[in-house]
């Protein structure tokens, strides 16, 4: 039976990573993952899972390992964060295009400069286009639960992918929530031991990572593309699976009050939970205010997003991160380019919100929403709004 | 196919290798690495003497290249390619891999040695990180660096294992430069400061000496490290033809001397004949030395031998430590 505790978010997804039963953790330690990182090498050295913990001495490195063991059929977690992921870029198309089913905690936290480590989503979108399952949750009991899909996404044969499960640095990861952790007997049911497709062993020599020219290169990113498409189905198949066992269901996008709504509003993470209080107070103002929650951001959910928007006047696309130079916030760059081709679309609105930790309040939410209904469809000047940004 | 007549710089070893040798190919023929590469003799010796319960990292460079095309492969053992700078760091995790998998009984119950390899580039500058970490981890693993001197798989850029006064297409020499104005970095005696239970160096110039080693490393426990030095003609403007005769002479000059340090105590392993020959006759057989002056030699010369010296004077202080 699934039991419900309080407990610290950060603990948590080391928590599932055990339930899971990883047999190599390879992680340095970065604020605010730190904790994740501090769990895991505890249920090592408390033998609570026959594992082994590598203490790393860099993000490149802990990736590096994780691949090294993945490779001979070992399943790994690791952890990062902010500086670390990004020191991790390197090696992460490498992992998805050797099709090594890694999972990875990301405690999201902004990208210095300035050194800031408070949380947004400016870590994980520049590695957007690295060929990983990318999951956002909103709360703790989402990030135990996605911890869990994501060994069994990023196993399955049809998949074979690494997956990275986002979690808003200090205010998911640092929150002592109450969730409801499942159960080792329910979880071995629903997650098989890993049957990897190719090992390093010398029983079946295999070479991993060979030198590839112009002759077979677009062969082989036409073949990762692929695998990051169809794993949708994989996703929805589990999480339908999921739902079935533990009685919780997940959703690409997840509305919120979306019934006849003609504003809507589109968040990742833990921020759609005051977004959603916001909506409340909207609706209670005869405001006809929705939420759309993105919970999966790679493979991108077009056809979910495209019926999500469906009547919908106005949509406000929340984005924690800047394409510097570019379209605004990486997020609204995308859903623009997938709503396109659509005959009717709402018309977008993009805000940069708490960016570098900045807090985001119930009324600033409302706020938001209640400036794009006054505006309608009035065009705006600028494309995109550093939400309460302060000028001189 | 006729050897080359240097064949026999090798003393007696018609008569040995065939006995102490694998006859098994891990790393086979068919790759495409220059004629007269003295790495990719190495790495095929460094094979036979590991033998098949293998599983071989190998950075980005000169070997991974020629020897994985997709879809060939001249690898025989199982083999893992990821970047440049982590070979050391992926081979952590391999051993850690298998040491996990074999614990649980999901693999055959079987010594498999994880071993990292990767040229001076890899080793010595991109990668000293991750060869730090996992030497200090105390992975059971082997490291074999290939050492030939600069980065010869991107054309031939100085690396910080290239030698004082080497011409290189980074720091080549000109009206006001003699080329490379650094000394090598001594990177073995860096892995001797890890603590590891061994440190070597070798040559594919004396093969048998360079097999027990790896022999030797794979039979112990924990992290081990050995510094193979590799004739480039391409990289070094040298002859194909004298790989292995140039290999020798850097030892029997004192260049590139064939030590081991186990649990910290200095041997050497091979003694070449006293006084040593000079440093001239290895400097002159390679394009890459020839703008040097004889002023710039003696400078070299004088290098040599207080190295040599420093070296002998740790072999003959170790002594004293086993009776400690």
């Amino acid at each position: 039976m699934s039991k419900r505790i309080g407990i610290e978010v950060a603990v948590a997804a080391a928590e599932a990573a055990a339930l899971c039963r990883f047999d190599v953790a390879a992680v340095y330690p970065i604020t605010p993952q730190s904790h994740v990182a501090e769990h895991l090498s505890n249920i090592v050295a408390d033998g609570r899972i026959d594992a082994e913990f590598i203490t790393v001495e860099s993000e490149h490195s802990a990736m590096s390992a994780a691949m090294g063991a993945s490779a001979t059929g070992a399943r790994v977690v690791t952890a990062t964060s902010s500086q670390g992921l990004m020191y991790m870029h390197e090696v992460l198309p490498i992992a998805s295009a050797m099709r090594l089913p890694i999972v990875m905690a990301i405690a999201n936290r902004a990208v210095s400069g300035p050194l800031n480590i408070l949380n947004d989503h400016s870590d994980i979108m520049p590695q957007r286009d690295s060929g990983w399952i990318s999951l956002f949750a909103e709360n703790g009991q989402e990030v135990v639960d996605m911890m869990i899909q994501a060994f069994k996404i990023a196993e399955h044969r049809d998949v074979q992918l690494p997956v990275n499960v986002n979690i808003d640095g200090f205010q998911l990861t640092h929150m002592v929530e109450p969730l409801e952790m499942p159960d080792q007997k329910e979880v071995d049911k629903f997650l098989p031991p890993y049957k990897p497709y190719a090992t390093l062993h010398p029983d079946k020599p295999v070479s991993m990572g060979t030198f590839a020219m112009n002759d077979v290169y677009t062969e082989v990113m036409k073949a990762k593309d692929a695998a990051l498409v169809n794993s949708k189905e994989v996703i929805l198949a589990v999480w339908k699976e999921w739902e079935k066992r533990f009685g919780r269901a997940y959703e690409p996008i997840e509305g919120y009050r979306v019934k006849g709504a003609e504003i809507l509003m589109l968040t990742m993470g833990s921020m759609g939970e005051t977004a959603a209080v916001a909506i409340d107070e909207l609706r209670k103002k005869g405001i006809p205010a929705g939420l759309l929650k993105m919970k999966l951001w790679r493979p991108f959910p077009f056809d979910e997003l495209k019926k999500a928007v469906k009547g919908a006047k106005t949509l406000i696309v929340t984005d924690r991160a800047v394409s510097f130079g570019g379209p605004g916030g990486p997020v609204a760059g995308e859903v623009r380019s997938a709503l396109y081709d659509q005959p009717t679309r709402p018309a977008i609105i993009n805000e940069i919100i708490g960016l570098g930790g900045r807090d985001m309040m119930v009324e600033h939410f409302m706020e938001i929403v209640m400036k794009a209904a006054k505006a309608g469809r009035k065009k705006r000047k600028e494309a995109y709004e550093f939400y309460g940004v302060r000028e001189a | 196919m006729s050897m080359p007549s240097n064949f026999k710089l090798v003393e007696n070893f018609d008569l040995y290798a065939p006995k102490l040798t694998d006859r098994e190919e891990y790393f086979c023929p068919g790759h495409r690495a220059c004629q007269g590469c003295g790495e990719a003799l190495a790495v095929r010796l460094m094979c036979k003497a590991l033998g098949k319960d293998t599983v071989v990292t190998n950075a980005t460079g000169c070997m991974e290249i020629v020897g994985s095309l997709y879809p060939t492969t001249a690898w025989k053992v199982p083999w893992i390619h990821v970047a440049f700078p982590n070979a050391a760091a992926v081979a952590s995790g391999v051993e850690a891999g298998l040491k996990a998998l074999r614990r649980q009984g999901k693999i055959a119950d079987r010594d498999v040695k994880s071993v990292g390899i990767g040229g001076d580039g890899a080793t010595m500058d991109i990668g000293i990180q991750a060869l730090s970490g996992a030497m200090e981890r105390g992975h059971d693993m082997l490291y074999v660096c290939f050492d030939n001197e600069a980065y010869m798989n991107t054309g031939i850029q100085r690396s910080s294992a290239t030698p004082f006064g080497a011409s290189t297409t980074t720091a080549p020499a000109g009206k006001v430069s003699i080329g490379n104005k650094t000394w090598k970095k001594n990177l073995p005696e860096i892995m001797v400061a890890h603590n590891l239970a061994y440190v070597a160096t070798a040559s594919h110039g004396y093969p048998l000496d360079f097999m027990n080693k790896v022999k030797k490393a794979r039979s112990l426990k924990g992290p081990s490290y050995i510094h193979c030095f590799t004739v480039c003609p391409t990289g070094w403007r040298s002859a194909s033809e004298i790989t292995m005769k140039l290999a020798r002479l850097a030892t029997e000059t004192g260049i590139f001397p064939l030590y081991e340090v186990e649990n910290g105590k200095y041997r050497m392993t091979v003694e070449p004949r006293t006084p040593l020959r000079p440093v001239e006759d290895y400097l002159k057989l390679q394009g890459r030395f020839r703008h040097l002056p004889p002023d710039q030699i003696k400078v070299i010369q004088d290098r040599v031998n207080m190295e040599y010296r420093k070296l002998l004077n740790k072999v003959e202080h170790s002594k004293s430590w086993s009776e400690m």
